[in-house]
């Protein structure tokens, strides 16, 4: 339809499908930086489903600020803080494999401002697509090595359950830190209504 | 399809905002994907207001072309998909990606997992992607797309679509979609485009003929314009 000018109302989502890694995942996005960087961090995870069973065919996107803690948007205009736009994007996309696995390289993100002038702990945003999501999840990741900076985070500390809260916190899994995703069931993931 | 109870799911997610619920159980597969916990309420700050600008990859001048991607002229009817993005003020959305694919005329997707005894077209791949202009405006040359059958229930079958995957300028404006064609006789059967619940809601999806958008002797047009999660002034909360 055509729309017209003046308040306007939202096109509504509609699920991505099993068939979109032609149009979206043609290239590799999932590496913000360099693997071998000495500040490289892996992030590992398996979305399942309902049935503890992996989701084969999601694509997860993640947006992050630098290491200073600054985002890749004029938008974010705090110039006393170092940008790196030729360099770091902050933005990454992997599709899911045939085990529901997904990975990204990433840099621990800087802290970055939150509501009423308290700082949030470093964390990485999140949005999961799939067959069967008629509309995106949306989550965040953060970080277990910042127990201090996690326990007055406004946002993590804005959920009452301390077990959704746990969901958040990915864990050192060897050399990687483990994200699962659960879209539904007993331990399903904390996800957010923007 | 619709025989099936509702009870278990009383405590879902509400519709909100003219956008599907995350269950809709006559859409089979979101009976064990749709999250059933209540959402968290993630207030606005630079993490959600900001969003990547995708300035990474060049666009190429024939990307948003799917019907000169190969040797020949792909099989179907031409169609010239065209319109504005905006944001819930109006505003146009510059600057910003982009991407769709779908199937080919015989409602066959490329893709190895598409099982639908129709034939593949080897002149037509079905992604493309541009950048909006300074009116927010895009435009794609393609095939219209045909219907396909799929497992969710019996005799189900889509509505011929283009799905639509957008950016917008923060993490919030993020969307992906579906873009119908207007009179499709597959509306009714379909619980993808039904999740849907506000009618009103159902016709922002729906394109529309356009006989200026038309080129004579070469390709029938529609105009589908999307509008995207308003725009909002950083709070200044958020500043230090």
């Amino acid at each position: 339809m055509t729309a017209e000018p003046g308040q306007l109302e939202p096109t509504p989502s509609q699920t991505v499908g099993p068939f979109f890694h032609d149009a979206l995942l043609d290239e590799d996005r999932s590496e913000l930086i360099s693997p071998n960087h000495s500040e490289a961090i892996r992030i590992e995870g398996t979305v399942y489903d309902g049935a503890g069973e992996p989701v084969s065919d999601a694509m997860v996107e993640i947006w992050q600020a630098n290491q200073a803690g600054r985002y890749n948007d004029p938008k974010d205009d705090r110039e006393d803080l170092p940008l790196d736009p030729e360099t770091f994007s902050g933005f990454g996309r992997s599709g899911t494999d045939a085990g529901g696995r997904f990975t990204f390289a990433i840099v621990k993100p800087g802290p970055v401002p939150g509501p009423d002038r308290r700082m949030q702990a470093p964390h990485v945003m999140v949005s999961v697509f799939a067959r069967g999501l008629l509309k995106r999840v949306v989550t965040r990741i953060y970080f277990p090595d910042e127990e201090e900076a996690n326990a007055s985070d406004p946002v993590l500390s804005s959920i009452e359950d301390p077990e959704l809260r746990k969901t958040l916190v990915a864990h050192s899994e060897g050399d990687a830190l483990r994200f699962d995703i659960y879209l539904q069931g007993e331990n399903q993931t904390a996800f957010f209504e923007l | 399809m619709r025989q099936q109870s509702t009870d278990e799911f009383a405590s879902l997610p509400r519709e909100n905002n003219g956008q599907p619920p995350y269950l809709y159980p006559d859409y089979v597969a979101t009976r064990l994907r749709a999250p059933k916990k209540p959402l968290i309420i993630l207030p606005r700050t630079l993490s959600d207001t900001t969003g990547p600008a995708y300035g990474r990859d060049p666009i190429g001048d024939l990307d948003n072309d799917l019907t000169r991607q190969h040797k020949g002229d792909p099989l179907g009817e031409r169609i010239i998909v065209t319109g504005r993005v905006l944001d819930g003020e109006g505003r146009p959305v510059r600057g910003s990606l982009i991407e769709i694919w779908q199937a080919n005329a015989a409602g066959r997707y490329t893709h190895h997992l598409d099982r639908h005894p129709a034939p593949l077209d080897p002149n037509f791949s079905g992604a493309g992607r541009c950048l909006t202009d300074e009116e927010g405006r895009y435009r794609f040359v393609t095939v219209k797309p045909g219907a396909y059958p799929w497992k969710n229930h019996h005799n189900a079958w889509r509505p011929a679509h283009i799905h639509l995957s957008l950016f917008g300028e923060a993490f919030r404006s993020r969307l992906i979609t579906q873009m119908y064609f207007p009179g499709d006789p597959l509306f009714d059967q379909d619980p993808i485009f039904q999740a849907v619940g506000d009618p009103k809601a159902r016709q922002r999806m729906i394109s529309s003929f356009d006989i200026e958008t038309t080129e004579p002797e070469w390709a029938l047009g529609y105009k589908f314009d999307i509008v995207l999660e308003g725009r909002d002034a950083t709070p200044m909360e958020n500043r230090r």
